[in-house]
């Protein structure tokens, strides 16, 4: 049975391919269109992907982290009063041993700052200089000065437009003022030592860094935090790491993964996959109409052949088949050469497509002006994928009108 | 094989808003070995019950036995079973596959039936090789004359041994002496592998090869008569 079938395909697989080549010019013009829609599907979807995850990357840093550990409360009231334990020497080594990228932990909580002329609202964050970098990508924002050099650095650092509305500039004094944990009205001198420009430029006007132990003792909050920080490998997949992390905290602590923390990014990382689907299935729909008329247009040139077939005894099943082996041919031959112009051509922008003419509304996305296409295998084998089943699905219709073309009336026709 | 029976078989065409009789009520018993010629103008009806009892066509009325199997009321699916084990076609127009060579054209209801491939290579070239192809194996049918066409088209309807050949208008695209030489192939065969055949034909020389002569008009048999 099984070498019987073996047969049939091989026969099929005769058959089809040579159908495919008895007009050159129509399979060359219809190959060209299935290479170029898969390009184009795999290129845009490559150029979006980059995109949003950049956008992504860049929404998780300012959250920041992959993973918060926090007071349950302190999300609705990111009070001083809010605050948790620092970690112990247990700890901070059973977190050492967790498989995080980095950890670290950090205050923050509402403050005023004032220059000589203006006053603002804020959020005063409290860092651990060394491992910021891993957990934020401040130091990389750095626009002018210097970053914190310790825990117990003295500077602040203080996004561009904030200091713009301060009147103030690098080197300058400001004082800030916060409530201890008794509510009394803390306040201290610190001098600019850094200034950053954040691609959100909201983001600029509102966080201000200082180190960490500096405001612990501003705020008299010694040994205590707001939130543990902790990073991934990749963002996509920190679910295991919050499962260990999870099994560590004693239940008054509350661990959340950025997608809980942060709705909006999560929506967005959601809704890549759905847009690619979408978009894939746009571009295909455009070329199944040339995929059908191709197959229409060989089937009504061969009907007496269609006829002579099912005169020598080929079941109607067997001649579906073989029309569907001639689409599955023409798509495998267009996904191959697709696939290698995408490949081709998304390779070489890996390393950054300048994207500048539009980066001020790149800006206002939270995406950077350099674009880094990303190929994944996951998007690659979705668009091959709905290139062959729907493509299969379209020429059903067309196959199956050929198996039950009459014989008699098909071997007539001139 | 089996004895085929025709029982009151009709057949029409609606051709616009006018109904042309195909068959009208045929009564036709063929037994296995015979070589019949059915003869008659264009129009009466040699073709239709050549479908007919070919299963290509299905008649409005009547029934059209092969043995005990009704052909008349098999499915597609049945029909083209029926079709590819025990029926060879050998039509006027040649009717080759153009993309298949000759030898593939031949081994192509052998490979559908799933014959072995050096088995059916085997076949395919002995019976080119009878009917005077050898050597031409590799040729595709745009590469071939008409003769050598329908010799082709004559190898593959007899390679897998059917029990019947229905032949419609074998020699119409023929010269006269590709003419006798096909007619001369189909009587040996008839005589020493006992195929029977059916040819609808208008021409006389090859009715004098025929055994049984069956006359048609008006889509009714109106003389079947044994030649000597």
């Amino acid at each position: 049975m099984l070498s019987v079938a073996n047969l049939h395909l091989r026969t099929l697989l005769t058959l089809s391919w040579r159908n495919l080549w008895r007009n050159h010019r129509r399979t060359g013009i219809m190959l060209g269109a299935i290479a170029i829609g898969v390009w184009a599907m795999i290129f845009m979807t490559a150029l979006m992907r980059g995109m949003v995850d950049d956008m992504l990357n860049q929404g998780i840093h300012n959250l920041p982290g992959h993973i918060q550990v926090q007071d349950p409360t302190y999300l609705d009231d990111p009070n001083v009063v809010n605050s948790i334990a620092a970690p112990g020497a247990e700890l901070r080594n059973q977190l050492d041993q967790l498989g995080a990228a980095a950890w670290a932990t950090r205050i923050k909580v509402p403050a005023v700052i004032a220059s000589e002329r203006e006053t603002r609202g804020i959020n005063l964050i409290g860092i651990e200089p060394a491992v910021e970098a891993s957990i934020s990508g401040l130091p990389a924002l750095l626009a002018s000065g210097r970053f914190l050099e310790s825990d117990q650095d003295s500077g602040i650092i203080v996004g561009a437009r904030l200091a713009e509305r301060l009147e103030t500039r690098l080197g300058k004094r400001v004082v800030i003022m916060s409530q201890d944990p008794d509510n009394n009205i803390r306040e201290r001198g610190f001098r600019i030592v850094g200034i950053y420009r954040a691609r959100l430029p909201a983001l600029e006007e509102f966080n201000v860094y200082a180190a960490r132990e500096t405001l612990q003792k501003l705020l008299r909050i010694e040994g205590r935090i707001s939130q543990l920080i902790l990073v991934g490998d990749d963002y996509r997949d920190i679910a295991p790491l919050y499962r260990r992390l999870d099994q560590l905290l004693p239940s008054t602590l509350q661990a959340r993964t950025w997608y809980q923390v942060d709705s909006y990014l999560a929506a967005m990382f959601n809704m890549m996959d759905g847009f690619v689907l979408v978009w894939v299935i746009i571009i295909f729909l455009a070329l199944s109409f040339g995929l059908v008329n191709t197959l229409v247009m060989a089937i009504f040139e061969r009907v007496r052949e269609i006829g002579l077939i099912q005169a020598l005894g080929m079941r109607p099943g067997l001649i579906v088949c073989q029309i569907l082996l001639e689409a599955l041919l023409l798509l495998l031959i267009g996904l191959g050469i697709g696939n290698g112009l995408a490949l081709i051509t998304i390779k070489p922008l890996e390393s950054g497509l300048d994207i500048s003419v539009v980066a001020e509304g790149m800006a206002m996305m939270g995406a950077s002006s350099i674009l880094y296409p990303k190929l994944t295998t996951a998007d690659l084998l979705l668009a091959n994928s709905i290139v062959i089943v729907l493509g299969i699905l379209t020429s059903i219709l067309p196959a199956w009108r050929a198996a039950r073309l009459d014989p008699v009336r098909a071997l007539n026709t001139t | 094989m089996s004895t085929i029976t025709c029982h009151q078989i009709c057949k029409t065409f609606r051709q616009g808003d006018e109904i042309i009789t195909g068959l009208d009520h045929v009564d036709i018993t063929i037994e296995t070995g015979e070589f019949v010629c059915l003869s008659g103008p264009s129009g009466s009806g040699k073709t239709t019950l050549l479908n007919a009892i070919g299963g290509l066509d299905t008649p409005d009325s009547g029934e059209i036995s092969m043995g005990e199997l009704r052909i008349d009321q098999l499915q597609r699916g049945p029909l083209a079973d029926m079709r590819l084990h025990h029926i060879g076609f050998v039509f006027q127009a040649y009717n080759l596959i153009p993309v298949l060579s000759a030898q593939e054209n031949v081994e192509f209801v052998m490979q559908v039936q799933g014959m072995a491939t050096r088995e059916r290579a085997k076949k395919a070239c002995a019976i080119l090789a009878e009917v005077g192809l050898e050597g031409l194996e590799k040729r595709r049918p745009a590469q071939l004359s008409g003769g050598q066409q329908q010799r082709v088209a004559v190898a593959r309807a007899i390679v897998s041994q059917p029990d019947l050949v229905l032949a419609d208008e074998p020699t119409a695209n023929l010269d006269s002496v590709a003419s006798a030489q096909l007619m001369e192939l189909f009587t040996h065969l008839n005589q020493d592998h006992h195929v029977t055949f059916i040819i609808a034909t208008h021409d006389k020389r090859v009715m004098r090869y025929a055994r049984r002569l069956i006359r048609m008009q008006d889509g009714r048999i109106i003389c079947d008569e044994a030649q000597g």
